[in-house]
This record gives structure tokens, C-alpha cells and sequence, in this order.
């Protein structure tokens, strides 16, 4: 069982529509599919998952106030870093959980309740069985839910002699995408020639090194801007990162997300398709 | 005023549509909330006049001090502090820390105090008439949230300010748009994008911040301003699909230094005002 991630540090560089289409290229594989961006999930879009089981996700704790119990002494106000409790008394979404209000109050008027922070689910797809969450708007703990899900990816793996684990990341280099990245076999970093996209990359592939984590990076609509393409490939070659691969520019990429199918589906002979082809043929090289 | 522009999907447009409307709105400060990946700088140039180290509090332990009670890991939520009395040891994990202080308060002994650990640093200066505020999360460190909400404090409240919220719809977009009085909402026509602005609009919905969208990389002859006008969705603008947009972006360039696009966005700004 190996396990490929696919991330890039800057947001809508392509992840969702490579990853779908990487699955759709594993098709004769046993595969699990893991849909990481819980808080802006795609990904079903292109794989049209039939939930099978579905489950409540409690990321922390929230304090509740007992206002027949509260004297309005003031002493949970003044210890709570988070200005979580209003002068009425109200605790709003930025608590925490630390409890240090409920452990501080000298009449027991606050009580820690279970925070509803999502759900997440078992999926049927005609790829494998994927692993898919949907973090309730504006939670933190999305970390915490992608971990659950991988937890519930591996185990079910491990069980059903998975030969691929497909991660589709979320953009950035923050808490969810440690989760993502975490005991990963290696993760491919989708990036695009603009001066952001290269900031990104930098930053996202520098958290890699630090953790040791196997990575290559793939270069997504290289010709729209020849110039940063060749600056990427300039600074992975400095860096000792691998470029694995360039796609070009497609316009059917984005005529698939229309159709909702993974674009070397849909148009296997596009150059898109072509391009990606050859990549994972080097991938799945690299990790056996 | 705080404006803030946000967007669910990453990649729609967030940071061209910060960038250029700031050279447009008078006494404005840019500020790049997008702090795990950061983009404004490329775009504004800014020349940089001062930069700030953030830090949060963590507890440290006085070993000779500390008796091993066991009274901070029982007060600990995240189980962070860790004490193990056979070892007579206290352990202590940084990433599971949420700076709360209940450890140092309720320590009996005395023995726990604070001490400033760096998460990363915010950076200001200013490009012609635009002033400019960001901060950089340092790599491997997750305190988005926190580092957001003190850039949020710490700028310049007698500017007109425009903030670039992050993608998504998780904490750390909810620090950055909180407490504005409007929030720009950048989409694509798309149905990634659609899917990830109708979650994005549920976010800010909840927070009583009022909104409109901006379609990016519009197509004529295309429903996906039907299916927003459908959802009774307020449209303040569209930006065209422009494939030298798309080169101009790739370089860093700003837009409405250019004659064709300053256009598009003074009338971005237009319905902007009329609604604030």
C-alpha cells in the first residue's frame, strides 16, 4: 500500500482535476480516495461518491454558560484569552475550548459541551471507496477532521489490501495540510508558472523538506508563461527537487470539470492527458 | 472601512482584486491576510519600512520548582502538558498548545511561566499612495489564526483597509474577514467555483457581514450569473476572461495601471460604493 498526496501551496493550480484524473488512470488498481480539503471539497464533483455511512465529527469543546447559575463576577471574562465571553455573558464561535473559564469559575455555572464541527463520510465511487468530510463553515479543527478521515482511509486499507491511497490536499502549508502530508509515501506539489504560484511552491516544498518527506513537483499550464516555468525548474534544480513532469495548458480541463468527469477520462487523447500519462508512469516508478 | 476580499476556491482572483481596487480606494492599507501563503507583496512591490517578529505565549517549566502535582495536565485541554510522576518528568508538546495560560495560573507551585515563541512576522511599508501590511506565517508553524487576527490588530484603523482573506472556509478565513464591513467574494465560473462560494457566502452570512460577488474570468453567454441571480446573490462586478490577464498576472503586473483594465475595476469600485 502506498500513499501519494497531491498539495501546491497556492490555491486553484489544478489539484482537483489532476488528482481525479490520476485516480481514473489507476482505475485497474484497488484503490482508496482521500478528498483532504474538508472546508472546499471538489472533488466529488468529478467522482460522484454514493455515501454509504455517514458520521457526526466533534473537533473540541465549546463552554457553555448556565445563567440562572452565573453571579456575573467577571473572573471567566478576565482569564479568557480568546474574547470568547461577551459582557453578557455570551461565549461566541472563538472559543476555544481550554477550559479555563469552566475551571476558574467559582460557581460551577459553566459547563463544556461536545463542538459539532463537521461530518464526514464513506463513499461508494466506481474508482474505490473514498474518504470525504464536510467541515461546518468557519470551524477550526480541520486538521483534526483530516486525520480521522486518513485514520478511517488507512485502516480500511490495510484491511482491503489497498495498492494506492489517493490524496486530493488542500491549498496552503497550515494545519490541514500537515494532516494531509503526515506519513505520506510522497506527495506531488501541482504548481503553475506565475510569480504567486512559484512563491507558493517555495514555502509549501521547504514544510516538506523539513518533515523529510519525499516530493516532486509537476508544473501545470507551463507555456502559459515559458519564462516561469523555466525559473521553477531553475530553483527546483538548486533545491534538489525533481521536476516529474510539465502539462500543458488545455482548455479541456476545464470542459471536464463541465462535464463533471476527470479529464483524461473524457478527453484521454488531449494533451493535458498525454502529459499526465507520462507522469504517473514515472510516479508509480519512483515509489515501487 | 474594512473591506475584505475572499472567495472559497483558491486561485479565482482574491489578490488581483485586492491589489487593484487598493490603488483605487483613497487612504487605503493592503492588508495580506493570506498568511500561510502569502502573494500581495509580488504584486505591489512595497517597499518595506518596518518589520515586527509575533510571537505567543507557551509555558515553560521550572524544574526545581515543580513538584509534579499533575495539576496542569488536569487543567489542560489539548493535552499538552504532560506529567508523569514516576519519571517525575514534565513534557510538554508545542503544537498542541493553544496559549490559554490556564497551566500557568493554576500551577500551585508556582512554577510555570510564560515565555514568547516566535510564529512569524508581519512586514509594512507602502507603494506610492497605498500602504501595505502582511504577515508571513514562519514554515511548519499552524497559528494561522492567531497571526491573522494580530495583523488585524496591530494596522493602521484610520486607513481604508482591504484585506485578502485566505481560500476556504475554515478558521483562518473566518479571522480575516471578521469584523469587516463588507466582504468582496471572488469566484469563478466554474462549478468548483460555484460549489465553493455558495459555502463560502454560508460563512459570511452567519457572521452578519454584508457581501456581493465578483465573477472573474466571466464568459458571455454563460448561466452562471442566472444561477447566482437565482440564488438571490448580489453581483458587484464582473472581470472578463482575458488571456493577457492571465499573462500580466503570471509577472506580477498590476492591472489598472493599464489604461483597457483600470476601467473594469473603477466600475468594480463604482457599485462597490453604492453599497457601503
Amino acid at each position: 500500500m502506498k500513499q501519494i498526496v497531491i498539495i501546491s501551496g497556492k490555491g486553484g493550480t489544478g489539484k482537483t482535476s489532476i488528482t481525479a484524473s490520476v485516480i481514473s488512470l489507476l482505475k485497474n488498481h484497488n484503490l482508496a480516495i482521500i478528498d483532504a480539503d474538508v472546508d472546499a471539497s471538489n472533488l466529488y464533483i468529478l467522482l460522484k461518491p454514493s455515501i454509504e455511512k455517514e458520521f457526526d465529527f466533534y473537533g473540541g469543546l465549546i463552554a457553555y454558560i448556565d445563567k440562572l447559575k452565573c453571579v456575573k463576577c467577571g473572573k471567566c471574562i478576565s482569564v479568557c484569552r480568546f474574547d470568547a465571553i461577551d459582557s453578557e455573558y455570551n461565549i461566541s464561535n472563538l472559543c476555544e475550548g481550554c477550559k479555563f473559564c469552566y475551571n476558574v469559575c467559582d460557581f460551577e455555572a459553566i459547563e463544556m459541551k461536545n463542538r459539532f464541527s463537521g461530518k464526514w463520510f464513506v463513499s461508494n465511487t466506481s474508482y474505490g471507496k473514498m474518504f470525504h468530510a464536510r467541515l461546518e463553515p468557519g470551524e477550526e479543527n480541520s486538521g483534526k477532521l483530516v486525520s480521522k478521515i486518513k485514520e478511517a482511509a488507512k485502516e480500511y486499507s490495510l484491511d482491503k489490501k489497498i495498492d494506492y491511497i489517493i490524496v486530493d490536499g488542500p491549498p496552503g502549508i497550515g494545519c490541514p495540510v500537515m494532516a494531509s502530508i503526515s506519513g505520506t509515501d510522497i506527495a506531488v506539489i501541482v504548481t503553475e508558472p506565475t510569480l504567486s504560484g512559484i512563491s507558493d511552491m517555495e514555502r509549501v516544498s521547504n514544510v516538506l523538506f523539513t518533515l523529510g518527506i519525499k516530493f516532486f513537483v509537476v508544473i501545470n499550464k507551463f507555456d502559459i508563461n515559458l519564462e516561469n516555468s523555466q525559473k521553477i525548474e531553475n530553483i527546483c534544480k538548486e533545491k534538489g527537487i525533481e521536476v516529474i513532469g510539465k502539462i500543458p495548458f488545455d482548455e479541456n480541463v476545464e470542459k471536464a470539470i463541465a462535464l463533471t468527469r476527470p479529464f483524461a477520462e473524457s478527453f484521454p487523447d488531449s494533451p493535458a492527458s498525454i502529459a499526465l500519462k507520462k507522469i504517473l508512469e514515472k510516479i508509480l516508478e519512483k515509489l515501487n | 472601512m474594512i473591506i475584505s476580499v475572499a472567495s472559497g476556491k483558491g486561485g479565482t482572483g482574491k489578490t488581483t482584486v485586492s491589489t487593484n481596487l487598493s490603488f483605487l480606494i483613497e487612504n487605503s492599507l493592503i492588508a495580506d491576510c493570506d498568511v500561510e501563503e502569502p502573494n500581495v507583496s509580488i504584486f505591489l512591490k512595497p517597499e518595506i519600512s518596518k518589520k515586527e517578529i509575533v510571537t505567543l505565549f507557551y509555558p515553560e517549566v521550572n524544574k526545581e520548582l515543580c513538584n509534579t502535582c499533575g495539576k496542569c495536565s488536569e487543567v489542560c485541554a489539548y493535552k499538552a502538558i504532560n506529567v508523569f510522576k514516576k519519571s517525575k518528568s514534565v513534557f510538554f508538546m508545542e503544537h498542541l498548545c493553544h496559549s490559554c495560560g490556564a497551566c500557568t495560573y493554576f500551577c500551585p507551585q508556582k512554577a510555570i511561566f510564560e515565555v514568547s515563541k516566535r510564529i512569524g512576522i508581519i512586514e509594512y511599508g507602502r507603494y506610492k499612495d497605498v500602504s501595505y501590511a502582511g504577515a508571513v506565517l514562519d514554515e511548519g508553524n499552524i497559528k494561522a489564526p492567531q497571526l491573522i487576527r494580530e495583523l488585524k490588530k496591530r494596522i493602521d484603523k484610520t486607513k481604508n483597509i482591504i484585506i485578502d482573506a485566505p481560500p476556504s472556509t475554515s478558521c483562518s478565513m473566518v479571522a480575516a474577514v471578521e469584523d469587516s464591513d463588507f466582504c468582496i467574494m471572488v469566484t469563478e465560473p466554474t462549478l468548483f467555483g460555484l460549489n465553493d462560494l455558495l459555502l463560502a457566502v454560508d460563512v459570511v452570512k452567519k457572521m452578519n457581514i454584508k457581501f456581493g460577488v465578483l465573477i472573474n474570468r466571466f464568459r458571455e453567454n454563460s448561466d452562471f450569473e442566472n444561477i447566482l441571480k437565482s440564488k438571490n446573490i448580489n453581483i458587484i462586478g464582473k472581470i472578463p476572461f482575458d488571456i493577457d490577464i492571465a499573462r500580466m498576472y503570471s509577472r506580477g503586473e498590476i492591472l489598472v495601471e493599464n489604461p483597457k483594465y483600470r476601467d473594469v475595476f473603477l466600475k468594480i469600485y463604482e457599485n462597490l460604493k453604492k453599497l457601503l
